[in-house]
Order: C-alpha cells, then structure tokens, then sequence
C-alpha cells in the first residue's frame, strides 16, 4: 500500500495479530482489512461501524442484493479490488455466480427483479455522474422500490465509494480468486464490524 | 425509521471525525479536502484524483505531496478525507433527489 506508513505503521499487537491469521489462513490479511486497524480512531472504528449497518443492518434488501449493489458501484468505479470482493461475496451470498457475473456484463439484460434492476441504476447513474434527478428517483419508485429501499441503497452507496476510493488510492493489492472467495466466506459470517 | 437513523448517523459519525477530530493535519486543510477546494499543488492533484478518478493515482501523485513537506500520516488523513468527503456529497445528492421526488409523490395525491 502507500504511504509506505500503510505497510508497517501498525501497533506491536496488531503486527502479531495479522502474523498470527497468516498462520491460520496460510494467507496476509488482505489490504482492505489491514486499513481499518491503521489508526483506527481516526478512520477504521467509525467506517467499519457504518459499512456493517449499510451492508448488514436491517434493510428490505438481502444481504446477496446490497453486495451486488457494492460490485456494481465498485464496477462504474473501476475499483478491481472491490470489484472482485464484492462479484466473489455476493455470488457466495446468492449461491449464483451467473446472476451477479450477468449484472457486471449487462444490467438491462440481465436476469433480475425489475426493482433491483431500477435500484442499480439509480446507483450507477450517482456514481457515474455524481448527480440523481427526482425524475431519476421516480423511476424506481414506479416499478415498486420503497423510499426506504432507496435511502438503504444509498447508504451502500456511500460505503463503497469511500471504500473503493481508498483501495485505489492507497493501492490495494488485488488477490487471486481463492483469496477473494476466502474473503467472502469472512464478510458472510462475519459481517464488517 | 430508526434503522435508517442507523445508517446515516453511522455515515455522519466517521465525516464528523475525519474532518474534525483529532489529526497530524491541520482541521482547515482536512476540511479543503474533504470538500475538494481551496487545496494548493501538488497536494491538490493528489486530492483531485482520489474524489473524481481514483484508479488515475499514482505512487507519484504521493511522491509530489510528500516531497512538498507532507508526512505519511497526514497524506493517509487527507486522502480518508477527500474520500469521505466525496461519498458524502454523492449521499446527500442521493438523498436530496429523492425527498424531491416523495414530496411531488404526496403533491400529486393530493390534487
């Protein structure tokens, strides 16, 4: 990662903790893990705190959904790591790989509910754009998503554009499927806290 | 709708810390770049890049800001900073669009 700080800046306990799931796993923690210990008063505490209510919080929305709401995002992004983090937890989530692969290809052919399809591309549209219209908005409450399912998908939203902005700029390195499949398997029996 | 007090007071929590908690950068030049304005170069370059085009960073888009007297930790600072700060605008302009488009949703009921 850079700074270099990002790489050894880590407190005697955290330096033994990350050796000792290296010993586990057989794998380093990946980088998006390592960032919430640097300093976590200053960044790590309240983003983890936030991205575990948008991601798992009590939504409308499954959990499958608002991780293929975070590829997606990371997608318009091009942020890779969270790309494949998030292709890798959602198709763990849904138990389909076709369906999430289907969405990163082609949103409007894709196989999904009408509501999922308006939600992501309110989604994509902000994070393309950086602007959403009420007339954009509109259209997604008229196929039958709730303000409510909007407001949840927005703070998804929120998440994975800090998330994935800091992955590219502090340089995250991207791992091998087995190390994003790995990562899933955590994010889904753990959550984000 | 508590739940979604939750997520927004969880959001506004961290853009309250990063930009004005405690930090090795000064609370003014944390707060340019959270808003993405008013930064000088090199900084500003590293700064511009994290909010609009991330993938466009380069190790010496760092070299350049550190070069110019900035320390590891206030780069880490700054750039949580301009991260968060553009989230939060794409959040409230998220937000935004939609309280408009309920609020003409109740309009037209009621005509």
């Amino acid at each position: 990662m850079r700074p270099d700080i990002l790489n050894r800046g880590y407190r005697p306990g955290t330096k033994l903790l990350f050796a000792m799931i290296r010993l586990m796993s057989g794998r380093p923690l990946p980088d998006a893990a390592k960032l919430v210990f640097y300093r976590p008063d200053f960044y790590g505490a309240r983003a983890k705190a936030f991205t575990h209510e948008a991601m798992r919080g009590p939504s409308a929305w499954s959990v499958g959904d608002r991780e293929l709401m975070a590829a997606y995002v990371s997608r318009v992004n091009e942020s890779a790591f969270c790309v494949g983090a998030h292709t890798a937890t959602a198709s763990r989530a849904y138990q389909d790989r076709g369906r999430v692969a289907a969405v990163l290809d082609d949103l409007e052919s894709a196989p999904v509910e009408e509501p999922l399809r308006a939600t992501l591309r309110l989604l994509g549209k902000l994070a393309a754009e950086g602007k959403l219209s009420a007339g954009d908005v509109t259209g997604a409450l008229a196929v039958g998503v709730s303000p409510r399912q909007i407001e949840d998908a927005l703070a998804v939203c929120a998440a994975f554009s800090t998330t994935g902005r800091l992955a590219d700029a502090f340089g995250f390195a991207v791992l091998t499927p087995d190390g994003f499949d790995a990562g899933a398997k955590y994010l889904l029996k753990r959550g984000y806290k | 709708m508590p739940g979604q007090d939750k997520k927004r007071a969880a959001f506004r929590a961290l853009a309250d810390r990063v930009r004005n908690g405690p930090g090795e950068a000064d609370a003014r030049e944390r707060a340019r770049a959270f808003g993405n304005e008013g930064l000088t170069p090199p900084l500003a370059a590293l700064i511009g890049k994290v909010a609009t085009s991330p993938v466009r960073v380069t190790d010496a888009d760092f070299a350049a800001a550190k070069a110019s007297g900035l320390s590891d930790d206030q780069l880490f600072e700054l750039v949580v900073c301009a991260a968060v700060g553009q989230s939060a605008r794409l959040y409230d302009a998220g937000l935004a669009a939609l309280a408009a488009a309920t609020a003409g949703g109740e309009a037209d009921h009621a005509s």
